[in-house]
């Protein structure tokens, strides 16, 4: 028997925990001494008050749909792929790549061939993880972590040597060439009439990244692969009994996981930056598992939950502008959030669901 | 190269494994009693910025140890709560603490000081000065032993001489107490433990918690001793390090510190040599960075021998009914 209804467990939890790193996040910043619903407000008109502020947040949106998406196809085969930042770093190699040894006569030919090239390099930096957990045992968490510190080390290495142009200063490549610019929302919505703030980020890589949540929801939900990696997901020796090899669905879960990584290079190196720079990921690789985690791990909920954090990530810079609360109060909500709706889960869960049973009760 | 470069690396390399190791041992503690633990990162940093912002408030170094460690030990017990008591995820709990802690200590520090996420900078009195050993002055002209004496042993701040000694300690603890084998027990089988009527919760919080004091001591460690004051993210990934030697050292004390020495050591050597010139080729600094991390992994897939974690380890315990 279901301890609580359906909606209870797909709306009703994530939303209380939400409420309760929204509470918690309000006391910090009285603790601090300024003011929590002065700081709502400001966040709210600063992401969603004009189309300058929606242009950042779809942005940073773009970025953790991807992250997401990454953290949440590998969680339904039970893998936690903390390696998402490494991943997307080398998606951005991908994409510089692409964009800088390739002449490219349309943005549109360019961004499929730099989605593609984002996907191989993310999948890659997961694929040696995956195997060794496959094969060896070893522990995805720890090995997805060491590949994120030799990730950023070899782009280190990459960017103030071999990638770095002749004579620059900074540790980057060379700007991209202007063929491969992609058309920011400005330009898109401008045929139709819709004006759009010019100077905002976001571009049509947020379209690609919808596609993205279609697509894998495709995948989990209506594909024979995605059943397997559900089952596996349930039970390994159920799925192995079943006759789905362990080692194939970890290896293309993982592989999936970190091309969709990879491909948030899409948005913030070749939509954005329009060249590699030095930790082009700004974290977006570990927002990725507040989403996922917030999201249920299913598209639609990743989706909303990339969204918030969007909204989140452009209010917390307006706040940083306009009041003494400094940027990290995001990180802060971040931490709440993963704390509320991951490890504190039963904490929310257990009252909720003594409550459904004793309402039952009462009915029968 | 001279004897007294080789010293100065060498004393280089003790001061710089010596959060390592502290850290390290705190998380073999956890581990060893089935919480995996990859929030040590966060609870050095908090314990880091109360430590230092205490002790710049008070002028005194052992009120901000004090404060550095109650800090740690609070992220301990959240932990604790999330993996013990409401049998969460034990990874995702780490996670939430090491980002919690990341933004946590810039918001006090810019509230408390207005420096930019950063505290004050540690006059004496705040700070862990180096302690001379006896003798050490007297002996220093005696050839080869003496400079051994007295730069690589003599001169450290006590905490360095709590953190080696912590090794014989965690040691006998674990292997030689009947808490210690409890405490293995309840990392490999806690059914045994519950039916032999000891209570697994209890031991559990009981090895987090130690887990939690050892990590503060390291934190303070950085920001009252190796360094005078607390910078934004000021860790720097030493958590993960400490993570990769608890692995490298397949859970043992001993080996625990053969494995942050030699991750200290390529520490010194990264900061001593910006790029190290080998004669046939040039290893750059990111290579050395990114070596420790490069020898967990070949560890982890068990090329070199193999590291089996406690069997116990991220599962949480339900008690049967």
């Amino acid at each position: 028997m279901e301890r609580m209804p359906k909606w209870a467990d797909v709306v009703l939890i994530p939303l209380i925990s939400l409420l309760l790193a929204a509470v918690i996040s309000g006391l910090v910043i009285l603790a601090i001494g300024e003011d929590p619903i002065n700081a709502l407000n400001l966040m709210v008109k600063g992401a969603l008050g004009s189309t300058y502020g929606w242009g950042y947040t779809l942005y940073y949106a773009t970025n953790f749909l991807f992250t997401g998406l990454a953290v949440a196809v590998a969680f339904h085969a039970r893998l936690f792929n903390i390696g998402g930042e490494g991943q997307a770093m080398l998606g951005g190699l991908g994409v510089a790549l692409v964009c800088l040894y390739l002449p490219w006569p349309h943005w549109s030919l360019a961004l499929i061939a730099a989605s593609v090239g984002a996907a191989l390099f993310g999948a890659a930096w997961a694929f040696l993880p995956a195997i060794l957990q496959a094969r060896r045992g070893s522990h995805i968490v720890i090995t997805t972590i060491m590949f994120n510190f030799i990730a950023a080390a070899f782009l280190n290495w990459l960017l103030v040597g071999p990638l770095k142009p002749r004579g620059a200063m900074d540790p980057s490549t060379a700007r991209f060439p202007e063929a491969v610019h992609l058309p920011s929302l400005h330009e898109i919505l401008a045929p139709l009439g819709i004006s759009f703030s010019k100077a905002a980020p976001a571009n049509v890589s947020f379209l690609v990244g919808i596609l993205a949540c279609i697509l894998v929801w495709v995948l989990i939900w209506r594909t024979r692969l995605g059943y397997e990696i559900r089952a596996f997901g349930h039970s390994e020796p159920a799925a192995r009994y079943a006759g789905i090899s362990p080692t194939k669905i970890t290896v293309i879960t993982m592989l999936i996981s970190g091309g969709l990584a990879g491909m948030m290079a899409i948005n913030n190196v070749m939509g954005e930056a329009e060249r590699l720079v030095l930790n082009a990921t700004e974290g977006a690789g570990f927002i990725g598992i507040a989403v996922a985690l917030m999201g249920r791990s299913h598209p639609f909920g990743v989706f909303l939950a990339a969204i918030l954090f969007g909204f989140l990530y452009q209010g917390g810079a307006e706040l940083a502008l306009w009041t003494n609360i400094p940027r990290e109060l995001i990180i802060v909500i971040q931490a709440l959030v993963i704390l509320f709706t991951g490890a504190l889960d039963n904490m929310v869960r257990m009252p909720l669901e003594r409550l459904f049973m004793a309402l039952r009760r009462r009915r029968a | 190269m001279d004897l007294l470069t080789v010293l100065q690396v060498l004393d280089s390399t003790v001061r710089l494994a010596t959060p390592l190791l502290l850290a390290c041992l705190a998380g073999m503690f956890s581990e060893r009693a089935g919480i995996f633990d990859i929030g040590l990162e966060g609870k050095m940093l908090a314990a880091a910025f109360f430590s230092a912002a205490i002790a710049a408030v008070t002028g005194s170094v052992w009120i901000g140890l004090g404060a550095g460690i109650l800090a740690s030990l609070s992220l301990s017990g959240l932990h604790g709560l999330a993996s013990i008591t409401f049998r969460g995820n034990q990874l995702i709990s780490g996670v939430a603490i090491n980002f919690l802690a990341a933004g946590l200590t810039v918001l006090i520090a810019q509230s408390w000081f207005q420096q930019g996420g950063r505290t004050p900078a540690l006059l004496s009195g705040g700070r862990f000065g180096p302690i001379t050993l006896p003798g050490a002055e007297a002996l220093r002209e005696v050839p080869v032993l003496g400079p051994i004496y007295y730069e690589l042993i003599s001169g450290h701040s006590i905490l360095v001489y709590v953190a080696f000694a912590c090794v014989p300690l965690t040691w006998w603890i674990l292997y030689r107490t009947r808490f210690g084998l409890r405490l293995r027990a309840v990392g490999e089988n806690p059914e045994a433990v519950d039916t032999a009527g000891i209570s697994v919760i209890r031991l559990r919080y009981a090895a987090v918690l130690i887990c939690g004091l050892l990590c503060g001591i390291a934190g303070a460690y950085l920001a009252t001793a190796l360094q005078a004051g607390f910078v934004q993210d000021m860790t720097a990934g030493r958590g993960y390090i400490a993570l990769a030697a608890l692995i490298f050292a397949k859970w043992r004390p001993l080996q625990a510190l053969y494995a942050t020495l030699l991750f200290g050591f390529l520490q010194a050597i990264a900061l001593r040599y910006q790029n190290l010139d080998l004669g046939f080729f040039t290893l750059p600094v990111q290579a050395m960075d990114a070596l420790p991390y490069i020898l967990t992994v070949v560890i982890l897939a068990g090329f070199i021998g193999k590291a089996v974690p406690p069997r116990a380890g991220g599962e949480p315990y339900v008690k049967e009914r």
